[in-house]
């Protein structure tokens, strides 16, 4: 049989599993519409705030010497309801909103903006590691987390995914509280916190001083997240960290995920990325004799 | 080993020059920047500052490029205010370039616009017929007028100014000056960088009579390499896909012309 690429997360039906992760590109609906032309299969938008955000001041990103990227963007973005009203004539990308806010009012609020608009799922940013108040710090608190997703499943009917990172507590802890509030599916993982200090001027490079590193050297430990997640709870995984090949992206099916995101790697290999790897997915099921994503899914786990 | 273009390259600057009250142009020896393609830029970083995308200034001696720089908010400020002798990060080059025609050629620039036009005017052949267009608000803040003329000591030429006042020059917008040499001459190509509106109404000129031009644009960026998406306009990144866009290209645009994203990405009338 022919294989092809549909995958389920949960109750998140996607025809192709690459997405683009939050944060990258994501601002306008034009751009959502070129990638998913280009072969992504949902694009997350960046982290939306109740109100708009600047962000920091540059330098925002920093390209890691040996790969990966630093970037302290600080969560810059138009505010929920400026954003809901661009993407309101989508009909055709399935597009995943992430939302990010320090208390539940704050993600029922947003979500409301979002009545009139085609969302397939929400994504909770519990994860950004170099914003106060938000991201990180609410994903550390298991209180809260069990506060907002409660309340954001109370308040829509759409599909929500909650995205765990590493933080001061054991980001196993933050899945335990999300899942047994109701939550439909789990992106792991964000960027980690880091550093880049110039040696001539003998300063912090970013403004920020921190922030998140993304890429292949986060790609060891994003793996390990899922499989570890995957290995103790029964829910439906999307990988994210490092993926820039077809093989990465087949790591993370074996490790037990069903649908993948990728940003960096865009900053490396521009968006025909997602073009490639379809294609090296596909390749790589015929090879091997699956007719769905969902054959490999946690294959490594067997052994 | 060859240098990766993403990583910061820190690099002393050697010589400032004042060329308007609000302008400067900072030199510095970098191999690399110094035969970057005209319209392409890098990302500039004044340390404790901030960091700013500037178009690649040409130098006089080989192996040296500059920035020229306006004063404006903090970051430009900071720029401007940076010393001989002081140190600036930066990373690059960045975008692609104008496509070099050949023949009857119009360069127009406005302001800080006419740097990528001063590094295409280092590209063209003896045998091209070039007119220059400079715009300037008025006669304190025109700048490289004897510049283009040395550049094209050389070819036929003319280097033609206009103020908004009528301080100095021809008095009106650069965008009439436009208008009234398409109107009167057949060019093989137009290029154009400075305010969006003048690139706008340029490249309608241009455009509406079949001319091939080139527009470098200016949005928000913060990477500069395609990844946090603050430069689009349209479907468009302008870090990636341009800065050079045609006149075929933009006069689809929606955006070009009528709107731009400030920093938190909600576009703007412009
Ligand atoms: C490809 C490119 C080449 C450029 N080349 C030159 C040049 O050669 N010389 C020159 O003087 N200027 C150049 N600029 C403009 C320059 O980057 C700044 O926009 C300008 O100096 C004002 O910045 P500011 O931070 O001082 O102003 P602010 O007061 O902080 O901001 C005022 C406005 O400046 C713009 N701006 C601020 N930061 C940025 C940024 N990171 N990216 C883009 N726009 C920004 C925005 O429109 C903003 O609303 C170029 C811009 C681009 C995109
Ligand atoms: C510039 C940039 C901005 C980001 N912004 C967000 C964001 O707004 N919300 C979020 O949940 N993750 C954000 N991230 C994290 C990414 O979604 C992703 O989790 C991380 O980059 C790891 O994937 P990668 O290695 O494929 O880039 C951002 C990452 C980058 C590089
Ligand atoms: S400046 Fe970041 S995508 Fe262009």
């Amino acid at each position: 049989m022919e294989p092809n690429l549909v995958t389920s997360i949960g109750p998140i039906r996607l025809d192709r599993p690459v997405m683009l992760a939050s944060g990258i590109l994501g601002i306008s609906l034009d751009v959502f519409n070129r990638l998913y032309r280009s072969g992504a299969g949902a694009v997350v938008t960046k982290s939306l705030s109740t109100e708009p955000w600047e962000g920091y001041p540059n330098p925002t990103i920093f390209s890691v010497k040996g790969g990966g990227w630093i970037n302290a963007v600080g969560l810059s973005n138009p505010g929920a309801e400026n954003f809901a009203k661009m993407i309101e004539p989508n009909k055709d990308v399935p597009i995943i909103v992430s939302l990010v806010g320090s208390i539940p009012e704050d993600f029922e609020n947003m979500i409301k903006q979002f009545e009139k608009c085609k969302v397939t799922a929400y994504e909770l940013n519990l994860s950004c590691p170099h914003v106060a108040k938000v991201g990180l710090e609410v994903g550390d608190d298991p209180e809260l987390v069990k506060k907002i997703v409660t309340t954001v499943k109370n308040s829509t009917n759409v599909p929500v995914i909650a995205k765990v990172g590493l933080g001061t507590t054991h980001y196993l802890n933050t899945v335990g509280t999300a899942i047994e509030s109701g939550i439909d599916a789990i992106t792991a993982i964000n960027t980690v916190r880091a550093m880049a200090i110039d040696v001539e001027t003998q300063r912090p490079i970013l403004s920020n001083k921190f922030g998140g590193l993304s890429g292949t050297p986060i790609k060891p430990i994003a793996l390990r997240c899922v499989y570890e997640i995957s290995s103790k709870y029964d829910i439906p995984i999307i990988g994210c960290g490092g993926i820039s090949t077809w093989e990465d992206a087949i790591e993370f099916f074996l490790a037990g995920a069903s649908a993948i995101q990728l940003g960096s790697a865009i900053g490396d290999n521009w968006i025909d990325v997602f073009d490639e790897i379809n294609t090296g997915i596909l390749q790589y099921m015929k090879k091997k004799n699956y007719s769905k994503i969902e054959d490999m899914v946690g294959l490594a786990k067997k052994s | 080993m060859q240098r990766n273009h993403n990583h910061t390259t820190i690099v002393t600057v050697e010589k400032v020059i004042d060329e308007t009250p609000t302008v400067r142009t900072l030199i510095f020896s970098d191999e690399v920047m110094s035969n970057v393609l005209p319209g392409q830029f890098a990302m500039v970083w004044i340390p404790g500052i901030n960091e700013l995308p500037m178009s690649v200034m040409i130098s006089n001696e080989s192996g040296k490029a500059a920035f020229t720089v306006r004063k404006h908010g903090a970051a430009s400020t900071g720029l401007f205010n940076v010393q001989v002798g002081q140190q600036i990060g930066i990373r690059g080059p960045y975008g692609n370039s104008f496509d070099l025609k050949e023949g009857k050629l119009l360069l127009v620039g406005g302001g800080t616009g006419l740097v990528p036009m001063m590094r295409l005017l280092i590209h063209v052949k003896p045998t091209d017929d070039v007119t220059v267009l400079i715009g300037a608000k008025s006669k304190d803040e025109v700048f490289f007028e004897d510049l283009a003329n040395r550049l094209l000591e050389n070819n036929v030429h003319k280097v033609i100014v206009s103020t908004d006042d009528g301080s100095y020059g021809e008095k009106g917008f650069v965008t009439d000056l436009v208008e009234k040499h398409l109107s009167q001459a057949k060019y093989d190509a137009v290029y154009v960088c400075g305010p969006e509106i003048m690139m706008y109404k340029t490249v309608q000129s241009a455009h509406s009579r079949g001319i091939f031009v080139q527009a470098s644009l200016e949005r928000m960026m913060k990477c500069g390499v395609g990844i946090c998406g603050s430069c689009c306009i349209g479907e468009d990144l302008v870090c990636k896909d341009g800065t050079v866009f045609d006149g075929e290209h933009l006069s689809k645009n929606k955006e070009f012309g009528n709107f731009h994203r400030n920093k938190a990405g909600i576009l703007e009338n412009y």
